[in-house]
């Protein structure tokens, strides 16, 4: 085996435990899953943020704002460290796809432990047509087929994306880039590769209450 | 051809027609290049492919990378592509260029264009020591046998100087001319002085985020990962540090690099520290060499001294130092020179830098610190006093007056070229030509005898001259 990540190779440890156990291969390096690092719980409550137990500014930020009570709450499975933003720029940007088996089995059980039980449809943030034939995958698109669900497409988006290239408050003035195409019935989990801000998934989210549904949630690689 | 670089010779493509000089298209000449890094229409494209001045070849065929040459199988990935519907392979060891995929083609240029051919193309003053000229000389006959050559020069022999006899001849030639290098901070230290000694020729740099994109420039200075972007482009390569990372353990860089070259050119290598495997060639005859076994200034280099610390390793996991190495330090201290002092982890540096900064003005440094490039300014304008490092400043970097300690050098991180090249650290400047150099460990290593041996050596050859 190769490490996913920097490609050395990854010995498999042979004793009787793992012999017996048939423990799932190592896709991941020492090295490396070390440099990863998952987010402690517990983080801020309603994002995930993972510096102190307590509603996090940008949080209480938002329950302020116009978008108050749109989203329940963000689930994150790492924190988004200089190294997962290198592996996030090369698996999105340089379209490195495979990283992505890097991230599914810690991202796996994260959402097991958070929606188990829940009955819930998983939403995937669409991309507009340009960006996408630039990638040739959605992301986000990818990270709900590896948590062994099929995405469902809510949404469309009105124009261009240049969202990353403003700020954050222009960000949040902004007007919502999205709208729905489809009718939701039951709670929704959004699923996206970051939460930085936090404005997309409130967009979506929006749109979503607004047409009935009973609860939002996201769920993202990174925070 | 190829001696050097035991790769698999790469692929060869059909005759191209030469792209005229005057063509508006020379500017893509010996390009390798995927369509959306081509910035021509479908129209003009088409066009050049039926003048036969663009070949398009599969990216991906039995299983290799038609850009790289990767050909190992955990090397290439699948993805759901929109693009064509399939689950598409692509390359990952090159994906960091940009996706090459199996749906999509590859495009050559044609490469046999005339470049300028300059009178009088360099404007340097300065003077060459015996070493130099000679290593000079060497260089200049290469380049007219197109032939292979290895120039094992000291840590501060001067080697840029000692290339610019050479590519003066190689441009008075119209000659095209790539130096190419693993590091990108040599791209960057080395566009300025080629520019100002040639300063009416065509120059350009090109690495990862540079701002130049198109290299289409008659003397191209580049990092070695650019060459997977051209294809039989140069007739003269010269490869500066063929022995550092990420070059010297990639063969799919060297097989770039050959690549890169013409069928008939001149293939130059720079090392103060060649492999094994180099210097094995280079003994049984296989492979020319020239040495300059001086520095630029005339004084010898620095010989390292071995210094038993028994306790070293039991002190470091505690984050301490054993006493001896903390009064060699406060010792140090007392003189003028600045200490560079070489950790065997980013760890053991962060601990030894926090142990040191009570009595000292100190700070860390390794390959991931945000703040690497401040920290070595402030170092260099004299802000600190000691700077404790990984492996990351064993080259490339000069600070005029430093005395080198190395701390656990029997760490496996510590190789006979890590420890030539860290030894070299000191000593730079004509002003203080003998900085002092201390391996501090739990027991002598055949990489430190080797290192140790190796300076002597070419101290003894450069008395003999
Ligand atoms: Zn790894
Ligand atoms: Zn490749
Ligand atoms: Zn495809």
């Amino acid at each position: 085996m190769r490490c996913i990540i920097c490609f050395s190779p990854v010995l498999p440890s042979v004793d009787w435990t793992t012999f017996l156990t048939l423990q799932k291969p190592v896709k991941v390096c020492l090295q490396c899953s070390d440099k990863l690092s998952g987010i402690e719980e517990p983080g801020c409550p309603q994002c995930g943020r993972a510096d102190g137990a307590e509603v996090c500014y940008d949080c209480e930020r938002w329950e302020r704002s116009e978008y108050a009570g749109v989203l329940t709450k963000n689930v994150a499975v790492f924190s988004y460290n200089e190294f997962a933003k290198e592996l996030v720029a090369r698996w999105k940007y340089r379209g490195d796809f495979t990283l992505i088996e890097a991230f599914t089995e810690a991202a796996q059980k994260k959402y097991k432990n958070h929606f188990h039980s829940m009955e819930a449809d998983l939403a995937a943030i669409p991309l507009s047509k340009e960006r996408l034939w630039e990638r040739g995958f959605n992301q986000s698109e990818a990270l709900i087929t590896q948590l062994g669900a099929s995405p469902l497409s809510f949404f469309k988006r009105k124009g261009s994306e240049k969202q990353s290239k403003k700020g954050r408050m222009e960000r949040i003035g902004g007007e919502n880039p999205f709208e729905l195409i489809g009718k939701p019935e039951r709670p929704v989990i959004l699923v996206d590769d970051i939460y930085t801000t936090g404005m997309t998934v409130r967009h979506l989210g929006r749109l979503l209450c607004e047409a009935g549904c009973p609860e939002v949630y996201s769920f993202t690689l990174f925070r | 051809m190829l001696h050097l670089f035991n790769v698999k010779s790469p692929h060869s493509h059909p005759q191209l027609s030469p792209i005229p000089s005057n063509s508006p298209y020379k500017q893509l000449s010996g390009r390798l290049l995927t369509r959306n890094e081509i910035p021509l229409d479908e129209n003009e494209l088409q066009q050049l492919i039926q003048h036969e001045y663009v070949y398009k070849l599969p990216s991906i065929t039995s299983n290799r990378c038609g850009r790289c040459g990767a050909d190992e199988s955990h090397l290439f990935g699948h993805f759901p592509h929109c693009v064509c519907g399939c689950s598409c392979c692509y390359c990952r060891n090159c994906v960091m260029m940009g996706r090459v995929t199996e749906c999509e083609s590859l495009y050559i240029f044609s490469s046999c264009t005339a470049f300028k051919k300059h009178e009088a193309p360099c404007n340097w003053e300065g003077n060459l020591t015996i070493g130099q000229q000679n290593a000079a000389e060497r260089i200049i006959s290469s380049i007219k046998r197109k032939e292979e050559l290895l120039v094992w020069a000291v840590c501060g022999a001067g080697k840029t100087e000692m290339l610019f006899p050479g590519i003066t001849y190689a441009l008075r030639q119209g000659l095209r001319i790539c130096i190419a290098t693993p590091r990108t901070d040599v791209v960057r230290e080395l566009l300025p002085r080629l520019q100002s000694a040639f300063a009416d020729v065509d120059i350009q740099g090109l690495y990862g985020d540079s701002e130049e994109k198109l290299g289409s420039a008659q003397l191209l200075i580049a990092t070695t990962h650019q060459l997977y972007r051209y294809t039989h482009a140069f007739d003269v390569v010269i490869i500066d540090e063929i022995d550092a990372f990420p070059f010297h353990n990639d063969k799919s860089l060297k097989w770039a690099a050959s690549r890169a070259a013409k069928k008939a050119s001149a293939q130059i290598y720079l090392t103060a520290t060649p492999r094994k495997e180099e210097k094995k060639r280079i003994r049984k005859k296989q492979l020319s060499a020239v040495f300059i076994p001086s520095r630029f200034h005339g004084h010898p280099l620095p010989v390292p001294k071995l210094k038993l610390t028994p306790t070293l390793r039991s002190r470091l996991s505690k984050g301490a130092l054993p006493s001896s190495i903390l009064s060699h330090i406060s010792n140090q201290r007392k003189g003028k020179r600045q200490l560079l002092l070489f950790a065997s982890t980013i760890q053991s540096a962060e601990n030894i830098a926090s142990l040191l900064s009570l009595h000292y003005s100190v700070k860390s440094v390794h390959a991931e610190d945000p703040e690497r490039a401040d920290k070595i300014n402030s170092f260099r304008n004299l802000e600190i006093d000691i700077l404790v490092t990984t492996t990351i400043l064993e080259r490339g970097v000069t600070f005029p007056s430093v005395d080198v300690f190395v701390i656990d050098a029997g760490h496996q991180v510590f190789d006979e070229a890590a420890l030539v090249q860290i030894s070299g650290r000191a000593g730079r400047s004509p002003d203080d030509p003998d900085g002092r150099v201390i391996f501090f460990h739990i027991g002598k290593t055949e990489a430190m005898l080797e290192a140790q041996a190796a300076i002597e050596k070419m101290n003894l050859k450069a008395k003999k001259q």
